[in-house]
């Protein structure tokens, strides 16, 4: 299972890096929604995967899945959103106000910065 | 954009409460099974957002008069002061106690400072979601 | 948490509500609520004068960051009491007047008092706290509160560059002094500054106690206005009067005095300490005296004048140090010059605060400070008059007031040089009498200049701006308190000696155990040099300035290109226009850039660790089974990311980056981990309705981008894939450490009373992680909406639609 999720977390890594370089504003934050996901992936599974009961005392199982990972996992989850969402707005203030979206034109030019 | 929505409306007047019951529960048993401040926010979250899809923004505002700022603000207020309230006590910043009281009808419950901390937690996951869909749909 | 750290915040906690007060009650002035605290803390502070009177101390610890070894120690002793007492006294002072000075309906009162409630507070810390990494924290906090209050008067030009010039010169040496922190951790392995110097001894042949004695003492330099530093003090002077008088001159610039005799217990056992010490102290001491002559502002003079009392200050901590090198402390022969130390700290600040006090009020009643055009005022301002007789009598050394009595101490301590027969001291030493008398002498005529040409000579009422008449009495009580302490002090010294100055020296130089140091001033030591030298001081300067007219032109003598403020201007030019030149070497405005930068980099620098460290280790014995399920899900996942890099509508792409999302979900169920997968389930719902909710506002077209393009990017993220791919397979294969899980598992139940170990983590064991996250959801929530709702003004808003 581990060997799978590490091409899994390359693939999610390569498309996100492919869509960021990209001239198009959306991409590029769809692009960061992949690398986040890799990311978690990547963090879940250097902890070990299926190593035991959900992390809950309930469970009152003889061994747990590691949770710090997941507590990590959960944070940047919740920060992610938060990125996106102010890029979202970003990119949709930046094409209101400038009109593209093409990385290209939205450079600081000579003397403007 | 008028159009009749009447099952949607219909529907999200039920399922509303029982989005915010599930949320109000997942938040207060995030302690000893899956939940907590995060995920009762967002559904909590969620479930304001069903409200304005299925009404307008007026209605809504109306129904749920709240400002979100204000609310984020309350959230960070009451997380930061959970955690100063234990230098009070001389202890480190952020040092939660607990403790079990009993009840008459409910029986035993605990008692957690990790909870108000929680609360601020979940007040501010409301407020931040609620702001940017706000905003957002009041520029349109 | 003790009464005495509740006295060291108190100001902060002031401070949070001033501005309600402010806006509730803008009929009284809001001067009236702070100066109840500074009172307070005073007569608090009075309190322990019966526990260090007799030369011993009270520490009180409070653990704030016990892990680091930070804790908030606050320790009163004879020194610290000292610098409390001047810091609440004056305060109090100098919030009296401000009262007076301040007016309520012009000023905006409450930045003003918070500000400077903020610098009481840290200032507090800075001279209370046993713990060095909290002192250095407090240490900032003054420079940033002076940074504001110099520029207070913000929309004066002259007012920021006041405000950045004092910022980026204090600053520059805080954070020198920071480093000479850690390298007295290193060594000693303590921030503790009782700790550091009981281990004193064994520290002393290390080879890092140079280096932390040289950025300890570029601190205090700073700080202290300090040759050649000096220069951001006079340009502070741009800050209201009261702050001038409180910050400038009593009490923040002495922080660097504090803490070289502080740290004198710890570096005075060596000779480059009394040299360097002394030796900036005597050439500040010199220079600052023979700058403030040819001053024409009545503040300018005051600052070089307070550039030189600091020089001498710190010269005299710099010759007491060498007392330490003598058997015991027990001679008061050589540690004359540490009581000439805090005599004259305590002398200066009542005769200095007075001055400044008289300044502001000769400006606040005639609009101007320039002495060019002031003259005769001695008629329309005779108490004023009189304070500033009192005041610069003082401060040039004549009888009776106290500048003479530490005046005579301090010759008498350089005198004294001349018998130490350690570190060259007994050929080069002769320097320090000589340069001491012959600044002494410029002492006496900038003080003469300050008082008689202000208030005698010729009225020029054509050049001011208004009529000058006396000031308000509530103006005058806060000088006329100093001044009566200036004649008090002077005529009995005694009452003094040994509640305030034996304890501190007590503190300074640790004595012998069971000595006390007992302290007494006289007037008259009969027919000794000192007597001479003070004689002469008198003689030549009357001469000098009757004749000032006839040698000011020595002055235009400078060259005007060599002055060390043009140094400052021309270096900082030079390091904004290189770094702004060598950033747009390889700042060119395209993202696309800096994203191939980092990904290259990550690349190269990965790629390698893992080879040449030998880190990629491949095993796989220990790996968990494989369901048929579980294949499908991952190739979905890997199916949905490489379609989104082909699709052509940015609806596809939206859905698909949902379904990958929902599939992650699915893998957090299948890894156990139910809060996750609920958490992302929730996230991706609302994070698909928002990118739906934006696209809407997104251009249709997709831009061309070349074939070479599109290759530089498919090499790079093909690279960036496998490196990370390589790393999860070395990661899971190769565990150098063993989990440090376990602890949560044994401590969720028994310390936290939680059942679910994600959420414990979450809100109690890393509780810290969790409030920064949700403030930077709070900032981007911030961020979005100040997006969206401020536009920017007029005409751009409508220009695309």
């Amino acid at each position: 299972m581990e060997i799978l999720m590490a091409f899994i977390i390359g693939i999610l890594f390569m498309s996100a890096t492919y869509l960021m370089l990209s001239k198009s504003l959306l991409r590029i934050i769809i692009g960061t929604g992949l690398l986040s996901h890799g990311a978690h992936l990547l963090l879940l599974t250097m902890g070990g995967l299926k190593r035991g009961a959900a992390p809950l005392l309930g469970e009152h199982a003889p061994s747990y899945t590691d949770p710090l990972p997941q507590a990590l996992i959960l944070t940047a989850i919740v920060i992610s959103f938060g990125v996106t969402a102010f890029f979202l707005v970003l990119a949709y203030r930046t094409y209101q106000e400038l009109g593209t979206d093409n990385m290209d034109r939205l450079r600081g030019n000579e003397g403007n910065d | 954009m008028k159009t009749n929505d009447v099952i949607l409306q219909t529907a999200t007047k039920i399922v509303l409460f029982v989005i915010v019951l599930f949320s109000v529960y997942i938040f207060f048993a995030g302690h000893y099974t899956p939940g907590g401040g995060f995920v009762g926010g967002l559904l909590t979250a969620g479930a304001i957002i069903l409200l304005l899809l299925a009404f307008d923004m007026k209605t809504v505002a109306k129904i749920l008069p709240f400002n979100y700022m204000n609310m984020t603000a309350l959230g960070l207020l009451i997380a930061i002061g959970t955690g100063a309230g234990a230098l009070l006590f001389n202890k480190p910043f952020l040092t939660h106690a607990f403790t079990y009281a009993h009840v008459p009808v409910l029986g035993k419950l605990s008692l957690h400072t990790a909870a108000i901390f929680d609360l601020g937690v979940f007040l501010v996951v409301v407020g931040v979601t609620m702001t940017i869909i706000q905003t957002i749909g009041e520029d349109e | 948490m003790s009464l005495l750290h509740l006295a060291i915040i108190s100001p902060f906690l002031l401070a949070i509500l001033v501005p309600f007060a402010y806006k509730l009650f803008r009929q009284i002035h809001t001067g009236w609520f702070i100066l109840p605290l500074p009172i307070l803390l005073f007569s608090y502070f009075i309190s322990y004068l019966s526990i260090t009177s007799n030369q011993q101390s009270v520490t009180k610890s409070f653990s704030w960051i016990p892990t680091l070894g930070i804790d908030f120690t606050a320790k009163v002793d004879g020194l610290g009491l000292l610098f409390a007492l001047l810091i609440t006294g004056i305060g109090s002072l100098v919030v009296f007047y401000s009262i007076y000075y301040l007016d309520k309906n012009k000023e905006k009162l409450n930045t003003f008092y918070v500000y400077l409630l903020l610098f009481m507070g840290a200032m507090l810390g800075v001279v209370l706290s046993d713990n060095l990494l909290v002192l250095y924290t407090f240490w900032e906090f003054t420079s940033f509160s002076s940074f504001l209050l110099i520029g207070y008067w913000y929309h004066r030009e002259k007012s920021r560059y006041g405000a950045q010039k004092s910022m980026i010169i204090t600053v520059f040496g805080g954070l020198s002094m920071l480093a000479g922190i850690i390298l007295l951790y290193i060594m000693t392995g303590t921030f503790s500054i009782t700790e550091i110097i009981a281990q004193s001894d064994e520290i002393f042949a290390n080879p890092l106690f140079v280096p932390a004695l040289l950025c300890i003492l570029l601190g205090a330099f700073t700080k202290s206005a300090q040759f050649p530093f000096h220069i951001w003090l006079p340009d502070a002077m741009e800050a209201p009067t009261p702050v001038s008088a409180y910050l400038h001159s009593a009490t923040m610039v002495k922080a660097g005095i504090y803490l070289v005799a502080r740290m004198s217990p710890v570096f005075a056992e060596h000779s480059l300490w009394l040299w360097l010490v002394a030796g900036f102290g005597i050439v500040t001491l010199f220079w600052g005296s023979f700058s403030a002559v040819k001053q024409t502002d009545l503040k300018s003079i005051l600052a070089f004048s307070t550039v030189s009392q600091l020089g001498m200050i710190m010269s005299l901590l710099g010759i007491g140090a060498a007392a330490l090198h003598f058997e015991t402390v027990k001679d008061s022969y050589f540690t004359v010059a540490t009581t000439a130390a805090v005599f004259h700290l305590i002398n200066h600040a009542t005769f200095k605060g007075s001055l400044f006090m008289v300044a502001g009020i000769v400006d606040h009643e005639t609009g101007t400070r320039d002495i060019r055009k002031l003259g005769g005022l001695m008629n329309f301002m005779p108490i004023t008059f009189t304070l500033a007789i009192i005041g610069t009598f003082a401060m040039a050394g004549l009888p009776p007031f106290n500048g003479f009595l530490s005046k005579e101490m301090f010759f008498t301590g350089m005198v004294r040089v001349l018998d130490m027969d350690i570190f060259n001291l007994d050929t080069w030493g002769i320097l320090f009498p000589v340069i001491a008398w012959v600044a002494s002498v410029f002492t006496f005529i900038y003080s003469m200049v300050l008082v008689f040409r202000t208030f005698t000579g010729k009225f020029q009422p054509e050049k001011l701006e208004k009529k000058p008449h006396e000031a308000p009495i509530g103006m005058l009580i806060s000088p006329i308190v100093l001044a009566s302490l200036v004649i008090i002090i002077g005529f009995f010294p005694n009452i003094i000696s040994n509640t305030l100055i034996s304890p501190a020296q007590a503190a300074i130089m640790p004595p012998a155990e069971g000595y006390l140091y007992d302290t007494h001033i006289y007037f008259w030591h009969g027919f000794t040099p000192e007597l001479f030298m003070t004689l002469g001081v008198i003689t030549l300067g009357i001469l000098l300035f009757a004749t000032l007219p006839k040698w000011r032109s020595v002055y235009g003598l400078f060259p005007k290109k060599l002055t060390l403020n043009r140094f400052y201007d021309g270096g900082l030019e030079i390091a904004q226009r290189g770094s702004m030149n060598f950033t747009k070497i390889y700042m060119n405005g395209s993202i696309r850039n800096y994203l191939i930068y980092i990904f290259t980099f990550f690349i190269v620098i990965l790629g390698f660790a893992l080879f040449a460290k030998d880190a990629f280790t491949f095993d796989a014995s220990n790996i968990s089974t494989i369901h048929f399920f579980e294949v499908l899900l991952a190739l979905v996942i890997a199916v949905g990311s490489i379609t989104i890099l082909f699709a052509k509508s940015r609806l596809t792409s939206i859905i698909l980056l949902g379904a990958v999302g929902y599939t992650v979900a699915l893998f957090f169920v299948i890894f156990r981990a139910p809060d996750l997968a609920l958490t992302q389930l929730v996230i991706e719902t609302i994070s698909v309705s928002l990118f739906l909710l934006c696209f809407y506002h997104l251009p249709k077209k997709r831009n061309e981008e070349r074939m070479t393009f599109k290759m530089v990017n498919a090499v790079i993220s093909v690279g960036v894939g496998a490196i990370v791919t390589l790393i999860a397979l070395s990661a899971h294969s190769n565990k150098l450490f063993g989990s440090i899980s376990q602890y949560y598992v044994e401590n969720t139940y028994e310390k936290a009373a939680g059942k679910n170990m994600v959420n414990v983590i979450l809100v109690d064991f890393r509780g810290f992680d969790t409030m920064f996250e949700i403030a930077v959801l709070g900032i981007a929530a911030l961020g979005i909406f100040s997006m969206i709702k401020l536009r920017m003004g007029g005409g751009k808003k409508n220009e695309n639609k």
